[in-house]
């Protein structure tokens, strides 16, 4: 397969994955345009965290392939597999930041580490990141010293450090204290119109609704809608987003992005 | 008791220098017991099954044979049917080496698992093979959360090594027997040695209480300030 102009970036099929005796996923399927940005929404333990992760092979997919630019990714050609991961860049709930390093070191750790950039160099570039995701004057901070809003921004400017083609993220605001959302997704929207392409699990109605190109309803390990959200979550349309998305909007007060 | 004082006058630069033999072997086996400890322990969380397994066979020999009976078995034994000659002080430094390493490693692979399994998915998610991440990522994080349990094993190597003696290397408590055989000053002598060993431990565990601090990670104090 050759990558053509509006060809997919990254490409999951029949992804399915049993973990603890339980299928967590039912042979998924989908596929990530250039730029596009895809939303993950659907009850918990509905393996939208698992798709994720098996999609970086954090947890190996039990069966499926996954295909960035065209190709297939073996994840026993280590190799292969751990430049494959330099260009998916992954963000979690829960941050997991790296408590013992500054936040300028966090972003510039793996520039040496893995892409071997001179330490001078590779400070320099994660500082260029943390200015742009507009924690530049936190540089010199440890995880233990900043807000929940602070360390996701700075997991963002690691990942984004690496130069990734794909971004996924793992219900990146579900940590942060209600006040703190705003400036996290705030980042994103802002990679998001640069152009990242990116699949995101998210309860965030009001940032589906406005950035989202595209919504995939995920429950007991399958993708069981998915389409535009001016399509899902128009009102009237008896879709089980709408459902999903009614009641989210009930229990919830959404800070305006 | 003016002729105990003289002996101990006497004899204290040569008890001195004894101390001198004890605290080179003591830091020799601790250094050689970190790089055994720290190995074990990423074995026995990170290594394939057997690699960990072997590794709980060497903990469990180690720490179920009397310090004593090892020096014993490797200086009398092993080490001349392998066929290496070594001097009693180095023995000394590999056993008590290899003893504090069975040890540590249980120090070790305690801090390694108390740390967020996420941060070795974030390494890995940014590139990093295992090793990297284990390198850069966990070990500066489990070696700071051990320094003090590896001060308790300081404390206790060092008076393990007053087993030494038998071998008839000239640390402290050899040297103090040594002494006290020819003036039958003992009890002064004695009190002598156990003070050496006092300082030595308040020494060492000072040093690492610094340490301790100093490499310590902003923002994560329990103290307050």
């Amino acid at each position: 397969m050759t990558i053509t102009e509006n060809g997919p970036v990254l490409r999951a099929e029949n992804i399915s994955k049993v973990l603890g005796g339980k299928q967590i996923l039912k042979g998924v399927s989908f596929t990530l345009k250039k730029g596009e940005l895809k939303v993950l929404i659907g009850p918990s333990g509905g393996g939208k965290s698992t798709l994720l992760q098996c999609i970086n092979f954090l947890i190996p997919p039990d069966e499926g392939q996954i295909y960035l630019d065209g190709e297939e990714i073996h994840i026993h050609r280590k190799r292969d597999l751990y430049a494959y991961r330099q260009k998916v860049g992954m963000i979690f709930q829960d941050f997991n930041l790296f408590d013992h390093l500054n936040a300028l070191e966090n972003v510039s750790i793996a520039l040496r580490k893995v892409k071997k950039i001179a330490r001078k160099e590779a400070l320099e570039r994660a500082m260029i990141e943390l200015e742009r995701v507009g924690i530049g004057d936190k540089a010199n901070l440890y995880p233990a010293q900043l807000s929940g809003g602070q360390k996701q921004r700075v997991s963002i400017a690691r990942a984004l450090a690496m130069d990734p083609e794909v971004m996924l993220l793992d219900e990146p605001t579900s940590a942060l204290d209600p006040e703190l959302i705003g400036e996290v997704l705030a980042v994103i929207r802002n990679l998001a119109q640069d152009g990242m392409t990116m699949i995101m699990a998210t309860h965030q109605i009001g940032f589906i609704r406005t950035l989202a190109d595209n919504i995939l309803f995920m429950q007991e390990g399958e993708i069981i809608e998915q389409g535009p959200p001016s399509e899902l979550l128009m009102a009237g349309n008896a879709t089980r987003v709408q459902q999903f998305c009614a009641k989210m909007n009930e229990l919830y007060e959404e800070p305006e992005i | 008791m003016p002729e105990a004082f003289l002996v101990i006058k006497e004899s204290f630069p040569y008890l001195l220098e004894g101390a001198g033999v004890t605290a080179a072997a003591v830091v020799g086996a601790m250094f050689f017991g970190l790089i055994i400890g720290v190995v074990l322990a990423v074995l026995q969380v990170y290594g394939p099954r057997p690699l960990g397994r072997l590794a709980g066979l060497y903990i469990w020999f180690f720490r179920g044979v009397p310090v004593l009976v090892l020096l014993f078995l490797f200086y009398f034994g092993l080490f001349s049917l392998i066929g290496v000659n070594l001097s009693a002080f180095t023995s000394v430094i590999l056993v008590l080496g290899m003893t504090t390493g069975a040890y540590q490693s249980q120090i070790y692979r305690g801090a390694i698992e108390s740390l967020p399994y996420g941060q070795l998915k974030a390494a890995r998610a940014l590139g990093m093979s295992d090793w990297t991440a284990i390198k850069n990522i966990i070990l500066p994080q489990a070696l700071r959360l051990s320094i003090p349990g590896f001060s308790n094993e300081y404390s206790i190597i060092l008076k393990d090594s007053a087993l030494a003696f038998v071998l008839g290397t000239s640390e402290i408590m050899a040297r103090t027997h040594f002494v006290a055989s020819r003036t039958y000053q003992h009890l002064p002598l004695y009190v002598t040695a156990g003070i050496l060993y006092f300082i030595l431990t308040w020494l060492g565990v000072k040093a690492l209480r610094k340490l301790e601090d100093r490499v310590r990670i902003p923002g994560y104090s329990h103290h307050q300030g």
